[in-house]
């Protein structure tokens, strides 16, 4: 009898929420991260934000963070799709083929998956072209290394990172034809602990400029507390280190989950891969800090135009990688399926892939 | 004053009062909990207890889940009824996973029926030999259990790591860390039409009635739980301790080793980087809350995978964040263990003011 009642009440629950579903358009969203990892997950939830902002109540948004790769992806991400949530955004690579079974099996509902390269009839992928604003953080860096070594902080090693290492090297070997780059590897997108412990360890091998492709702002308080400098990732990371901090690279989604859910509503949504980079506005330089010197400064801006109007183009041949084979012949710009899939180091970079 | 005295035998009563107690108490908990951070407490419990279970999809979920926790609870049960603390479940997963997983791969384009009986004995092999190791340096060097076994955690994810990174990564997976799909060949069959209930969870539940039997109905069993309770006794007996050692290290580290190649061949389907989110550390949890029991696994496995589930629910629904459903867990997993310290137990109230002198 009891029992009964339970479910009874269930029942009417659930068909409470089926029924309000129709009203407003539903965007549901899942983090690797927690929200407050002031990173990448961090920048997603602010892009949420300004999604239910911009739509004034016309659209209601719902988030699950911290949700492992693995075997959970896929149940969340489901019961996303059936409390009703019509357009869901994945973002993180390891939900790839969890979100491909799920929008198989809910062909009604839109899904968008960041970082991957697998899409469907209702999947579509977008990515950040983080390596523009690694190639700025490459040029201030050679500019600001009194040492001519810069420390990189790896996740993991993908072609993302690969892709980044190199632009960021090309363009510091631009200002600084001494400069060296030392690489250190934590397996993780998101470990301040392990974090720290590589950018301690980069210093000490006289590394005085930190690039990170982490999310905690750990490198740069590290940072800090030595007098060395450092730049942000993801977000405005200026506070955690007002003396080390360089600039951020911030990233900014809202632009583009703003024109994909106004596509899914109007009905003109086609699942395709889309990259954002500065002239999408969806990377920006933020918060360069005053006491860089005025000729840093001017040059992070100028690049930052470059970039942006199309006269810089980081992977435009040649490129010859570090076992001495060209690897972008001259005049051929690497295209976004070739971006996808760097897995070599360019010449000058004393290290090897690691396997 | 409060005076606490230890039972002569444990309370009947309180075995059943106690979980009953930690409830109401987490209960309350929850509604300041809830009511502080602007959410109906009433709503908030529903979700995170109670709408895992509202629709088939989600007590498939469920049982998904309860799987692989279930499988390393239930060796890590007998493992502390013989007082031996292996905390190794989680690298024995891994290593099932992996081992599974260069199975599956191998298998990749076999259509023989045999692919999925050995990629699954492969996981089960590779979780004992995990497991073998520091169940030798503990019997040959007499080196610590507890120690041997988590670091055996950590090299057991960076070799998946390594395998993921290096030798059985996706030729054609533009160098992400992930292994191909496994074929369908060597991927657990489904058990109903909808949701992703697999054979796996059938073997979790097998093997807790066969631990059950273990433990209770066999020689072996009464051995184990002899010299899990009185170690002198057991050997003036003349029971063979290295022989139980082995017996239940090797036991758990196949159940281990089942989850993991389960987990792989199962729900998710290819191997990956992050095979587990923590279920051999969780196990431990499980364990004890079934009170080292097999068959009380069964009904802890079940509770927790309710409470995993709840929790991404509650973010779903009512916008509750992780920190806050973890804040909830943990206090509710704290007053279950912590009652059980009444059955052992019992405090009582002295009214009189007499100080005793001294």
């Amino acid at each position: 009898m009891k029992l009964k009642s339970l479910l009874l009440g269930l029942g009417l629950v659930a068909g409470i929420s089926a029924a309000q579903a129709e009203d407003p358009f539903k965007v549901g969203f899942v983090y690797v991260g927690p929200v407050g990892d002031h990173g990448w997950s961090y920048e997603h939830n602010r892009g949420r934000e300004e999604l239910e902002k911009h739509f004034e109540g016309k659209v209601t948004t719902s988030y699950v963070e911290n949700v492992a790769e693995g075997a959970d992806a896929e149940r969340v991400i489901t019961q996303l799709a059936k409390s009703g949530n019509d357009l869901i955004f994945t973002t993180s690579f390891g939900y790839m083929n969890p979100t491909l079974k799920v929008a198989k099996r809910f062909p009604k509902t839109t899904f968008e998956h960041a970082t991957g390269y697998k899409r469907s009839k209702n999947l579509g992928t977008y990515a950040l072209r983080t390596y523009e604003g690694r190639y700025v953080s490459g040029i201030a860096a050679g500019m600001m290394t009194k040492t001519n070594k810069v420390g990189y902080i790896g996740s993991f090693p993908i072609p993302e990172v690969f892709r980044d290492i190199n632009s960021a090297y090309m363009a510091a070997k631009t200002v600084n034809p001494n400069v060296e780059f030392k690489i250190v590897w934590v397996n993780s997108w998101y470990d301040p602990g392990k974090e720290t412990d590589a950018a301690n360890a980069l210093m000490d091998q006289g590394v005085d400029v930190l690039l990170q492709h982490t999310d905690s702002p750990a490198p740069l308080i590290a940072a800090e507390k030595r007098g060395m400098r450092a730049v942000g990732q993801a977000s405005d990371m200026s506070h955690f280190a007002p003396e080390a901090h360089i600039f951020s690279v911030r990233d900014d989604w809202a632009p583009y989950y703003i024109k994909t859910t106004e596509a899914v509503i109007n009905g003109t949504y086609e699942p395709a891969d889309f990259w954002g980079g500065f002239k999408d506005d969806m990377l920006s330089i933020a918060s360069i800090n005053e006491n860089l010197p005025a000729d840093v400064k001017a040059k992070i801006k100028v690049t930052y135009d470059d970039i942006r109007s199309g006269k810089i183009s980081p992977f435009t041949g040649p490129i010859t990688n570090n076992e001495g084979k060209v690897v972008v012949e001259a005049g051929h710009t690497l295209t976004d399926t070739e971006l996808a899939q760097v897995n070599w180091y360019v010449e000058g970079i004393t290290d090897a892939i690691p396997h | 004053m409060i005076r606490v005295q230890a039972r002569i035998e444990q309370s009947t009563l309180m075995k059943i009062a106690s979980p009953l107690l930690a409830i109401f108490l987490t209960l309350i908990f929850g509604s300041v909990l809830f009511s502080a951070i602007g959410k109906d407490p009433l709503q908030a419990m529903q979700v995170l207890l109670i709408a895992p279970l509202s629709d088939m999809y989600n007590i498939g979920e469920m049982f998904v889940k309860m799987g692989p926790l279930l499988l390393c609870a239930v060796g890590l049960s007998l493992c502390y009824r013989a007082n031996l603390w292996n905390i190794g479940a989680e690298g024995q997963l891994l290593m099932g996973a992996l081992g599974g997983s260069t199975a599956a791969l191998a298998f990749i384009d076999s259509s023989s029926v045999l692919a999925l009986p050995i990629t699954l004995i492969c996981g089960v092999v590779s979780g004992m030999l995990w497991a073998a190791i520091p169940t030798y340096l503990k019997l040959k060097f007499n080196s610590n259990l507890i120690l041997t076994t988590i670091m055996f955690n950590y090299i057991a994810l960076y070799l998946l790591l390594w395998a993921v990174h290096g030798p059985l990564r996706d030729p054609e997976g533009y160098g992400f860390p992930e292994s191909a799909l496994f074929s369908d060949i060597t991927t657990l069959p489904i058990l109903f039409d909808e949701g992703r209930i697999h054979l796996g969870v059938i073997f979790a539940i097998f093997a807790a009635i066969g631990a059950w039997v273990l433990l209770n109905k066999s020689h072996i069993g009464f051995q184990i739980r002899v010299f899990g309770e009185d170690e002198p006794a057991a050997r003036y007996a003349g029971f063979n301790g290295k022989k139980i050692s082995w017996i239940v290290m090797l036991f758990a580290g196949a159940l281990a080793g089942l989850a993991g190649v389960a987990e792989v061949t199962g729900p998710i389907g290819q191997l990956i980087p992050s095979v587990s989110p923590g279920y051999g550390y969780s196990a431990i949890i499980v364990a004890y809350l079934g009170r080292l029991h097999p068959l009380g696994a069964l009904l802890s496995a079940t509770f927790m995978a309710v409470l995993y589930m709840g929790g991404d629910l509650a973010q779903i629904e009512i916008g509750v964040p992780t920190a806050v459903v973890g804040m909830f867990q943990g206090v509710l997993l704290f007053f279950l263990l912590a009652c059980d310290f009444f059955i052992r137990y019992r405090v009582s109230f002295i009214t009189n003011n007499n100080p005793i002198q001294e």
